[in-house]
């Protein structure tokens, strides 16, 4: 079907000042190949949008080592000390969010919501510069909606529709980011044929799948 | 004192809090050996904010997950009653009031309940991850951090650290005794008998309250 695209296609789609989403919790459910492929293409000045700044020499964690990066939006930067590095000298903008936010952030995009209005952060730095909304008495933090041009995602199955299946503590920020993202690409460790995933244990729905890089490993 | 016997008694001592049926989420670092000390006869549910609830031991040498880690990336196990989720689930666990105990650790925790445990500007950064979420959500938030850090102290009357979250920290516990977070400042409830409350209180800059009904802290 349409959807299966090669390594190489799959990350051409990013380009140069694009804000992508990158799943995985520091590295463990990372699409590992196409970031491998899409670290050849030296592409520039993205915005990153996940979870952590992962490790140095490995998946999204060297997208920052290779400089391509010039903002991340993460809730934790300290496992990779790149990051930081080019945060001191100025060369990369770190925004740092509550982890529950910046979930709460991605799925509000992807359920068409306005804005999240959460407690976490309140009284801290976090709150600094945005509205205070207070609801039957209690005060809340408006976080905006996160959204990104493209979506790099890992499945543990994919079938051919892009139905899509996790495995265990790999699933993390992808299925949200899925739903949060002009264009999705899965990584699939396995693809499979329409029909062979029961509709039951789909755990994302193929209608936010646009492509699915072939398992040409 | 030994360092590994000080985390020996704060992880073991803060295992002793939890009640059967619990869901608590255990920090990285100390907080990670609590589950050590955690009693057979209760069932206690952990969960890891990555996405699951159930977490089980540590796996055996050559029966590592890459699919399946920790909050700080190391291989883990689930148990068989155990269920995973994404991030933006596991956070309406922590967020949402149902998760019973937080167990973190802390660079500076004050009288009013104030927590700062996520950076020192100008020198380390490393972000909250999920640490405001959980502070923020969890029914109790337990601080299990050693009572002093190379000789500087972390007890204080007011944090001077970026907040982690404010007034929501309930009871710290550290080698020297177990302290709980009241409107009228923090209490004493239990003393490790190896040290006197003079020698407490010298390393803590909040005044301490020190009931009648003072326990030795097992």
């Amino acid at each position: 079907m349409k959807k299966l695209i090669s390594l190489e296609e799959a990350a051409k789609l990013v380009k140069d000042d694009m804000t992508i989403m990158v799943g995985g919790f520091l590295g463990v459910g990372s699409p590992e190949r196409i970031l491998k492929e899409l670290i050849k293409n030296n592409v520039k000045n993205l915005t990153l949008i996940a979870n952590d700044t992962s490790f140095p020499g490995q998946d999204y964690g060297d997208l920052v080592v290779h400089k391509m990066v010039k903002k991340v939006i993460v809730s934790h930067i300290g496992t990779n000390r790149e990051t930081g590095n080019q945060m001191h000298s100025k060369e990369l903008e770190v925004v740092l969010v509550p982890q529950g936010t910046l979930a709460e952030q991605i799925r509000a995009y992807g359920a068409g919501l306005g804005a999240v209005i959460t407690p976490t952060g309140l009284g801290t730095v976090v709150e600094e510069g945005k509205e205070i909304l207070e609801v039957d008495g209690k005060r809340y933090i408006v976080e905006k909606p996160l959204r990104a041009d493209i979506a790099l995602i890992r499945a543990s199955k994919a079938d051919k529709n892009g139905n899509l299946i996790y495995d265990k503590s790999a699933r993390n920020f992808n299925p949200i980011m899925a739903m949060a993202a002009d264009i999705v690409i899965v990584e699939a460790d396995e693809i499979v044929e329409v029909g062979e995933l029961d509709p039951n244990f789909v755990m994302t729905p193929h209608i936010f799948v646009n492509y699915i890089v072939g398992d040409d490993k | 004192m030994d360092k590994n016997k000080v985390k020996e008694i704060i992880a073991r001592r803060v295992a002793k809090e939890f009640k059967d049926g619990q869901l608590v989420n255990l920090g990285i670092g100390l907080p990670t050996l609590v589950a050590n000390y955690i009693s057979h006869d209760i069932d206690v549910t952990l969960q890891s904010e990555n996405g699951f609830v159930g977490m089980g031991v540590a796996p055996k040498e050559g029966e590592e997950d890459p699919n399946l880690t920790n909050a700080g990336a190391l291989p883990t196990t689930i148990k068989n009653s155990g269920a995973f989720f994404d991030s933006a689930t596991s956070f309406a666990i922590i967020r949402g009031g149902h998760l019973d105990y937080t167990v973190l650790g802390a660079l500076q925790v004050d009288e009013k309940g104030n927590l700062a445990n996520w950076m020192i500007p100008g020198k380390l950064v490393p972000g909250m991850g999920g640490a405001m979420d959980l502070v923020t959500g969890a029914k109790k938030v337990i601080i299990a951090m050693t009572h002093t850090s190379r000789g500087n102290v972390k007890i204080l009357e007011e944090c001077t650290l970026p907040l982690t979250a404010k007034g929501q920290v309930d009871m710290i516990v550290t080698e020297m005794g177990v302290m709980k977070i009241t409107n009228k400042g923090i209490v004493l409830v239990e003393k490790n008998p190896e040290f006197t409350v003079e020698e407490v209180q010298e390393v803590t800059f909040a005044k301490l309250i020190i009931p009648d009904d003072m326990k030795e802290m097992e």
